[in-house]
């Protein structure tokens, strides 16, 4: 091409990389303020006594304590029931059926519809069954296992992509080790296929804590100190929802709110990763 | 030693039965969503079938008027815009963490992308509504609008993009590399000529699932967008998502006006299947795998 001379192409080319490098800046500025912004302005309300006591005029003074006790109360519930089912369908799914037989594939696809409904219509369905079909009302109870519904198929699908990816040599060890099926499953493939289930747990853990949407009409509204898993409970991102919308002058306790959201996150994060680091690499040399 | 196995084959069979039963029920969730759906949304469709919803002068459901027309406009407006956003700069960072940036650059930023994606939309919605709102109600009042929307949920899907178009990206042959290197292409040509067209299906079909992310999306676009049921005419008009809409309306709604919120439900569950249907028939036929995006 003589009508391009090699210093307009390398023109060209730089300005490409300038336009990337743009974009990439683009989105780590965007990020630092919005983080930002939560920290300057969350920060400076939190104190012992707003993570303790319990909210008071609204939420615009007091405290979040008892909205943090159903937080984790309801992700407590979440995560008791998606977990053991989901690991045991997983298991299922990648040692006891046939790769690609019908019923798998079919269980496998009705897990990818269910990852693609929106969390809103988790919260109509939890509302129409565990509130009223079930008769759970608003309560915690129903709350956690709308969540539960909502993170299963994620959870299950990491789970058996990890377990699947555990090398053939290992189910034949233990196979001639003479170990029985669920024994070769406890002792060497769920260890192995640690990484897998801690990341599913941690996008189940995130998804749940952050859940807004499919909460306000199973869990509710109520910032009171629960009594049970029968009663309503806000949960803290409910609460954020509540202050900064429909309670003029919360802004303040909504930023708040929203530090110990993105703290709490992080921080479930981590515990979660260590403690199944700890407990894989016991058992997996121990046993 | 005979008795032992036999009965480890017993655990085993007790073992299968269980899991088994495990996972007809995860399959029986997605029959039980979609019957509890059907079922508190039957009445209003019944009563004057799906069209209805499409036929219906606006929104009024005092005078049993249930038109969705506007919010779906408002819906798919604010979805569109935000993937035209999302796309061009999630494909850039994907190219910046693969070919640009040095490899301690590329941990960081994708550590900073996984924290994007880890944000609660509730705190966006919180950040656009003091920080973002407040700056467009500069130019032109409200303030809340699609526009702001559109910008809130671009920042929420980028993410996305960027994440599923590192996948596709990262699965080019390195053939294709090594040729076009060979071929004394500068950087900009062999990505823009080469492996971007190579890593095109892996791409798309990321977009169509962040679309279908940024139209199932509530609380973000429920605290900035304004919540007035229009059809949208300029970016700066308040306007109310379909999703919005359940979120404000079902905890005072009665009977028939129940009823289209479940409607309405149902309706963002197909459009959304329709979205990832069309996503996998994309990387099915290129036969290539899309790392687990979402």
């Amino acid at each position: 091409m003589p009508s391009r001379s090699a210093s307009n192409i390398r023109l060209a080319d730089q300005c490409f990389s300038v336009l990337i490098m743009a974009c990439a800046a683009f989105v780590t500025i965007t990020l630092i303020w919005v983080l930002g912004d939560i920290v300057i302005k969350g920060a400076s309300h939190i104190t012992w006594s707003f993570i303790t006591s319990e909210p008071s005029d609204a939420g615009r003074s007091g405290g979040i304590g008892t909205i943090l006790v159903s937080t984790l109360l309801i992700l407590c519930v979440a995560l008791g029931a998606a977990i053991p089912i989901g690991l045991g369908v997983a298991v299922w799914l990648s040692e006891f059926t046939v790769q690609h037989s019908r019923f798998s594939n079919t269980v496998g696809t009705t897990l990818d519809v269910l990852a693609g409904i929106p969390s809103i219509v988790y919260g109509l369905f939890g509302n129409a069954f565990f509130s009223l079909y079930l008769g759970l009302g608003f309560s915690i109870l129903s709350g956690g296992l709308t969540l539960a519904c909502m993170i299963l198929p994620i959870f299950i699908r990491t789970c058996e992509s990890g377990l699947s990816a555990v090398n053939n040599d290992w189910r034949k060890g233990a196979q001639a080790l003479g170990m029985s099926r669920s024994a070769a499953i406890w002792h060497v493939l769920l260890p192995a296929a640690a990484p897998a289930i801690i990341a599913g747990l941690i996008l189940g853990i995130g998804r749940a804590t952050a859940e807004t949407a499919a909460l306000i009409f199973t869990s509710g509204y109520v910032d009171r100190m629960p009594g049970s898993l029968l009663d309503s409970g806000r949960a803290l991102a409910v609460h954020i929802y509540d202050l900064s919308m429909n309670v003029t002058g919360g802004d303040n306790a909504a930023y708040a709110s929203a530090f110990v959201l993105i703290t709490l996150i992080i921080l479930l994060n981590t515990t979660a990763q260590s403690l199944i680091d700890r407990w894989f690499s016991q058992r997996i040399y121990a046993s | 030693m005979a008795k032992a196995s036999t009965r480890s084959n017993r655990t085993d069979t007790y073992l299968s039965r269980i899991l088994g039963a495990m996972g007809l029920l995860c399959a029986l969730l997605l029959v039980l969503v979609v019957f509890f759906l059907l079922k508190e949304a039957w009445p209003v469709v019944q009563s004057g079938g799906w069209l209805r919803f499409f036929h219906a002068q606006g929104w009024y459901p005092l005078e049993q008027l249930f038109g969705m027309l506007p919010m779906i406009w408002a819906s798919i407006a604010m979805a569109l815009g935000a993937i035209l956003l999302a796309l061009p700069i999630g494909v850039a960072s994907a190219l910046f963490l693969l070919f640009y940036a040095p490899p301690s650059v590329a941990k960081i930023y994708r550590l900073l992308l996984n924290l994007l994606a880890g944000i609660p939309s509730v705190v966006f919605g919180l950040w656009g509504l003091t920080e973002l709102v407040p700056i467009i109600a500069t130019w032109h009042a409200p303030g809340t609008s699609l526009l702001a929307a559109i910008l809130v949920l671009t920042l929420m899907i980028i993410p996305t993009v960027a994440l599923t178009s590192v996948a596709a990206l990262s699965a080019v042959p390195k053939e294709l590399h090594a040729g076009a290197q060979a071929l004394g292409l500068t950087r900009k040509t062999r990505i823009m000529s080469v492996i971007i067209p190579a890593a095109k299906a892996g791409i798309i079909s990321g977009a169509l699932l962040a679309t279908a992310r940024a139209l199932g999306e509530t609380m973000a676009v429920l605290m900035v967008a304004g919540n007035v049921v229009q059809t949208p005419s300029s970016l700066f008009d308040p306007v109310r998502a379909l999703t919005a809409n359940i979120a404000l309306e079902m905890a005072y709604a009665m009977s028939d006006h129940r009823a289209s919120l479940f409607a309405a439900g149902l309706l963002l569950t197909l459009i959304v299947w329709g979205l990832a249907l069309i996503a996998s028939r994309i990387v099915k036929s290129n036969g290539k795998v899309l790392a687990y995006a979402k």
